[in-house]
């Protein structure tokens, strides 16, 4: 029972993880049918970025938030203007495999200027353990978790509660439309890249000191959050949360209970099987899918 | 004056091309990129530094060495092609690969070539198919390992064990080694945990840890994933006590892992921290070049150019041919050859016998327990 416990609170500090990821993906795909795949390596390089700002001598804090900036411009808007925007005229298959070429080359780059070496990331969240109802548990796993569920009610409120947010949905939900009525679609789209990149830095400052900072971390998150987007539900921003916070408990039960070996197969199957029985997602709704 | 250019260039070319010929070549195949990384990046270093040493001083028999690297990329597929690469060059000696599985899937190609292949595996088996050109740089699991099993069933006295190995040839053929020695011993195995080699989460496994409470827990994985279960292993609050081998608490583990190896305790054949100057003044030498302190693999990558070296110099001549012979059952001493570091015997099969350590992380530093002698 109390590993069983333990699983769960780990199992969910994955998750909140990949929910930031998937909610990322989602995101993307509802504004601007951008399928995103290099957005594993979207997690990676912010760590990269945080890294070489404190061999530049920045303190650790400095380092975050010049991470996160840099990560907006590179990861927000350069990719946007440089990638989403000239290849979205061809359509959203070369789109999606423009970002493909974009994976190898972030991981390509990391491993020729960094190294293709790990190194060590240092934790933004205490580390220790509390006791909660007589259990002790990681202060990590429960901090990381706070962090992203924190996130994400954020995200949720300023899409449902804010006039910016409503914008946003209706720049989502039908451009034509929000235009003529005066919603500054093109903005808001980037403002979703924004909050994109913003998402996974996040991811990377809270992924990064469990996982290591590696050239090649990014390419079991970016599948990870894939799978979680697809399982919760490509339309929706709670079916992404929903979806990742699914995987991230599936991947550890199915690690300690079924086997270590077939744990990466087992989030796949699950996939599989809603591809087949309810192809909108948990969560999602079948009459906005235009795919 | 046009003949004397002529004459002259001649001359250059001439002495260009017989210094060119008269370089030994060796051929290195290593992990520099992939999740072998670290070992790679470590021995290809060490060489480097051995051959640049050698050559100072003048070479080997007046000859200097000439070494290519190629990238295995941490893949045996890969490494294999390498390696038919390099033996195509025809080499004097082959170097690497550092992990088993690479090994295992090379060295029959440098055995048909009549190339001594000296490498950096440590699995048990790569030693025990009778091929005659295989010379290990570092102890077999089968030396070591029986080293480790009575350490954690007489010094630790732990009498339930957890042991987690990662699955590939190197982890396999430890696991065995060391599951059957506990048992011999009377120490019981209450989990056997398999792993994955690049695995990034360890919550489960470390989580099936908990539950079977062990009095000692065997990592044996590698560098990477060591880092990543020790932070695991402190994130969940396992408190038993845990024995491993050079993997667990090598320099990288140590700089990965941060706080989390603090305690652990390792078997180590080879490491930059033992109490013996020539290795102190190796990795002052190392530092100094590449500015960081190397691991075990930047000793195995320094030795393997060394071994090249005192044999070369036995046998007073360069001869591929005759070079494994040469090597089998041969002693070479520190007192006569520095760079060897340590005394160290080669057997008919290409394992060695040296004197090695006990280690344990000591806030972020190895520090050396125990010296165990030469068997014989």
């Amino acid at each position: 029972m109390s590993n069983l416990l333990d699983l769960l609170v780990a199992g969910l500090a994955t998750g909140a993880i990949y929910a930031l990821v998937a909610v990322g993906f989602t995101l993307l795909w509802q504004t601007s049918q951008t399928i995103n795949f290099a957005q594993g390596e979207f997690v990676m390089l912010p760590a990269f970025l945080m890294l070489a700002a404190m061999h530049a001598g920045a303190p650790f804090w400095l380092a975050i938030i010049l991470g996160i900036l840099l990560s907006m411009i590179l990861l927000g808007l350069a990719f946007k203007m440089l990638l989403v925007d000239p290849m979205m005229r061809h359509g959203v298959l070369p789109l999606a495999i423009a970002t493909m070429a974009l994976a190898i080359g972030i991981k390509e780059a990391v491993k020729q200027f960094f190294s293709a070496e790990a190194s060590p990331f240092p934790s933004i969240v205490p580390t220790g353990d509390i006791s909660i109802l007589g259990h002790i548990v990681s202060l990590q796993s429960i901090s990381v978790l706070a962090l992203a569920i924190l996130a994400v009610l954020g995200l949720t409120t300023l899409l449902n509660r804010t006039s910016l947010g409503h914008q946003m949905q209706a720049a989502a939900q039908n451009p034509t439309v929000a235009r003529i009525i005066g919603v500054p679609v093109e903005r808001m789209i980037l403002l979703t890249f924004l909050i994109n990149a913003f998402l996974v830095a996040l991811a990377s400052l809270l992924i990064t000191p469990i996982y290591l900072a590696k050239f090649s971390s990014g390419e079991v998150l970016g599948q990870a959050a894939f799978i979680a987007a697809i399982v919760g539900g490509f339309n929706q921003v709670r079916g992404a949360i929903a979806g990742g916070l699914l995987i991230g408990v599936l991947d550890n039960l199915a690690a300690s209970y079924v086997s270590t070996q077939y744990r990466a197969a087992v989030p796949l199957i699950f996939l599989i099987l809603v591809i087949l029985f309810r192809p909108q997602g948990l969560l999602g709704r079948a009459e906005e899918r235009t795919v | 004056m046009k003949s004397t250019l002529l004459a002259g260039a001649l001359l250059a070319f001439a002495a260009a091309t017989s210094a060119h010929a008269q370089a030994i070549k060796l051929a290195d195949v290593a992990e520099l990129s992939g999740g072998g990384a670290t070992v790679g990046t470590n021995w290809k270093n060490g060489i480097d530094l051995a051959i640049e040493e050698i050559n100072a001083k003048g070479g080997v028999l007046g000859r200097k060495f000439e070494v290519t690297h190629a990238d295995s990329q941490s893949n045996p597929g890969v490494a294999r092609a390498q390696v038919q690469k390099a033996l195509d060059a025809e080499p004097y000696v082959l170097l690497g690969p550092g992990y088993s599985g690479s090994v295992k899937v090379t060295a029959p190609l440098a055995a048909e070539a009549g190339i001594a292949q000296i490498m950096g595996g440590e699995a048990a088996e790569l030693t025990q198919a009778g091929n005659k050109f295989l010379f290990r740089t570092s102890f077999g699991q089968q030396s070591s390992m029986p080293k480790v099993a009575k350490y954690i069933h007489d010094e630790m006295k732990a009498k339930s064990v957890a042991v987690v190995w990662v699955n590939n040839d190197f982890g396999r053929g430890g696991r065995d080694v060391v599951v059957k020695e506990l048992d011999r011993l009377g120490s019981k195995v209450v989990a056997d945990l398999s792993t994955e080699a690049g695995q990034a989460d360890f919550a489960a496994d470390v989580g099936k840890i908990k539950a079977a409470n062990p009095d000692a827990v065997f990592v044996y994985l590698n560098e990477e994933e060591s880092a990543r279960i020790l932070k695991e292993l402190k994130r969940q609050g396992v408190t038993a006590p845990l024995m491993g081998e050079t993997t667990l608490i090598g320099q990288k583990v140590i700089e990965l892992a941060g706080d989390a190896a603090n305690g652990a305790r390792g078997h180590v054949g080879l490491t930059t921290d033992a109490p013996v100057d020539l290795i102190k003044a190796f990795r002052d030498k190392f530092a100094k070049k590449y500015n960081y302190v190397p691991d075990h693999n930047g000793l195995k990558g320094y030795l393997a150019v060394y071994m090249v070296k005192a044999t070369t110099e036995k046998m007073g001549k360069v001869d591929s041919k005759a070079f494994a012979d040469a090597l089998h059952g041969l002693t070479i001493k520190a007192a006569d050859e520095p760079g060897i570091l340590m005394d160290v015997t080669f057997s008919d099969t290409g394992d060695i016998d040296r004197q090695s350590f006990l280690v344990e992380v000591v806030e972020g530093k190895q520090v050396v327990k125990q010296v165990l002698p030469k068997v014989q």
